[in-house]
């Protein structure tokens, strides 16, 4: 059976100045469906670079990332664009809302690039939001919730297209140790009973412990991994 | 239309600074439609000049006269269906400050030549039997609250004296751009009396007016007018009306360039503010715009949110410049007399450029927004810190 993610020989450098200074080198790892993923490193380690690069929001400098059959780094500007908005859903750790929009309409945000009606758009909304536990908080704006709050709407947003492939750069990084533990547990949930494959970009070894696997990364390589 | 509560929501994020952008765009609007409908105010003589019209005068100024003898060898030209002449009077009604154009006009004449003066067969008899008739715009009738039978005195200045009429007809436009603010009276009530009193300024003319048979003939009618009276002590130079009051504007040319580069400068002015304010809207969303791109928006459709938040806040804008130009322009026109400008109106013209400003401005303040946030990577712009 082939692997939902294929990560083959990946390299990455940026130029600053004239200068080149590589990131990630030489990576290969396989990613299952369903799996919980948590990238562990210290900073300046290209963990984040390497979820950039899996969820196709940076190119690699070489080497593949295939996504359920799909090379990444070969789709155009808009393919790739479109390929986002179908197969990843994206937590940040500043939530990153749109401070202007309610709950609802930050959460239906991605449905707008769809073709979705109005009473099919709003009925995925509640569901997304009914899931993150925050049904009754529709009509607010993010600065009428706590972090946590803000948080779990970014997940809604996340999930509100239903994609295979959620990837979170520390989700939990802005949060109390009690909303972090909630927003752990949503994720668990979103990975055990709707089968959503995470891969979590974190600092915080009892965040990586609610992953399935840890994979540590030093200086743009692969160092090991542990369950 | 489905990015459009988002456009709106962008539009007023700032409101303050949204509704001084508006205030100023609809500002910027109005001072252009005000300059716009002057300048298309003065040019109204021109667009109403009647092509089959042609304007004989002094070749060295129109300030100058005619003989009255040349009428008959000008009727004579072949192509020319009907002649008449005319002196400007000048004088004062009540006060100075009363501007509007009074001719001494050839009574039998005058308004075969200028049909689009509508006036009821009755008056037009009238005028033309009594010495001392005269005949008046419906505008200056409505400005002066006069009516038929009401006296008129006017205090002369380049023919000094008192003048006493007694109105006998009103006069209506037939068409929009036609100036009903002229007073008109017989040119042999003047003759007669510069006669008595100035026996040397008599028989003269201002300036004839003839009606042709075919307007592609006008050159050359003017020519052979203008041959007729080569060499003699008052040379013509004969042109179409309109023509004629090209070169009556061109005096006021450089006032009227001034006011042309004003309001083109008013709109260059009020597309920088914008696209300052779009400039600073897309700088501070930078990040946003990062966010947007994850999730699946692509450059294109950011690109029609950010132009669509610039159409936005200029439409708003021109449309209350819009509105307020409309009252604007009534309350200049009740302002100035009414003889400075016969016709002072928001042309479809000025509408139109207007209009194309407005777009023009929300289109060009968009361009530069629009290239940082497509030029932006989603990583650089995720660090984006504002």
């Amino acid at each position: 059976m082939p692997h939902l993610i294929e990560i083959k020989a990946l390299a990455k450098s940026y130029w600053r100045d004239g200068f080149e200074i590589p990131v990630l080198n030489n990576i290969n790892i396989n990613v299952e469906k369903g799996d919980y993923l948590a990238l562990m490193g210290p900073s300046g380690s290209g963990k984040s670079t390497l979820l950039n690069l899996i969820a196709g929001i940076d190119r690699p400098s070489k080497g593949e990332v295939v996504v359920d059959g799909t090379n990444i780094a070969k789709l155009g500007e808009s393919e790739l664009a479109r390929w986002r908005a179908n197969n990843i859903g994206f937590i940040f750790q500043f939530y990153n809302l749109i401070p202007v929009l309610t709950a609802y309409d930050n959460v239906g945000l991605p449905l707008l690039l769809t073709k979705l009606g109005k009473a099919e758009q709003k009925k995925h909304i509640e569901t997304a939001l009914s899931i993150v536990g925050l049904g009754d908080r529709m009509k607010h704006y993010p600065k009428q919730l706590s972090g946590g709050q803000e948080q779990r709407v970014a997940i809604a947003r996340a999930i509100v297209t239903d994609p295979q492939i959620l990837v979170a750069d520390e989700p939990t990084g802005d949060l109390d140790r009690n909303s972090a533990e909630e927003i752990l547990t949503l994720m668990k949930r979103l990975n055990e009973e709707f089968g959503k494959t995470i891969i979590m970009v974190t600092h915080d070894p009892h965040a990586a412990e609610s992953a399935k696997k840890t994979l540590n990364l030093e200086k743009g390589d692969l160092i090991g991994s542990s369950k | 239309m489905k990015f459009l509560k988002l456009i709106l929501k962008n539009a007023f994020r700032h409101k303050v600074r949204a509704t001084l952008t508006i205030i100023g765009i609809a500002v910027a609007v109005t001072a252009f439609g005000v300059l716009r409908t002057v300048v298309t105010a003065w040019y109204v003589g021109v667009d109403a000049a009647a092509s089959n019209r042609l304007i004989t005068r002094q070749a060295i100024s129109f300030i100058f006269p005619l003989p009255y003898a040349y009428k008959e060898k000008i009727a004579a030209v072949p192509g020319i269906e009907a002649i008449s002449f005319m002196n400007w009077f000048g004088g004062v009604y009540l006060d100075k400050k009363n501007f509007f154009a009074r001719m001494a006009v050839d009574a039998e004449t005058a308004f075969d030549v200028y049909p689009e003066f509508l006036i009821a067969p009755d008056q037009l008899a009238t005028f033309k039997a009594e010495r001392n008739a005269c005949v008046i715009g419906a505008e200056l009738a409505k400005q002066y609250n006069l009516k038929i039978g009401d006296p008129m005195s006017l205090d002369g200045d380049i023919y000094p004296g008192r003048w006493d009429f007694v109105i006998r007809g009103i006069y209506t436009p037939k068409f929009d751009n036609t100036d009903a603010t002229q007073m008109f009276f017989q040119w042999n009530y003047l003759n007669e009396r510069i006669l008595q009193d100035m026996p040397q300024r008599a028989n003269d003319v201002g300036w004839y007016v003839t009606r042709i048979t075919n307007p592609d003939d006008a050159a050359t009618i003017s020519s052979q007018i203008d041959e007729l009276f080569m060499n003699s002590s008052a040379e013509t130079k004969s042109e179409t009306e309109g023509e004629f009051t090209r070169g009556f504007i061109s005096a006021s040319g450089a006032i009227l360039g001034a006011m042309n580069f004003m309001s083109f400068t008013i709109v260059a002015i009020i597309m920088l503010v914008l696209a300052n304010t779009m400039m600073m809207s897309a700088r501070e969303r930078t990040r946003e715009y990062a966010i947007l791109k994850t999730l699946g928006f692509s450059v294109p459709q950011i690109s029609w949110l950010i132009l669509g938040e610039s159409l936005v806040l200029s439409i708003l804008g021109g449309a209350l410049g819009l509105l307020l130009t409309a009252p604007l322009v009534k309350g200049f026109a009740a302002a100035v007399p009414k003889g400075w400008f016969p016709v002072f109106k928001i042309e479809p013209i000025t509408m139109a450029l207007l209009i194309a400003a407005v777009i023009f401005i929300g289109l060009a303040s968009a361009i530069f927004p629009i290239r940082r946030a497509a030029s932006t990577s989603i990583v650089d712009g995720m660090r984006f810190m504002g």
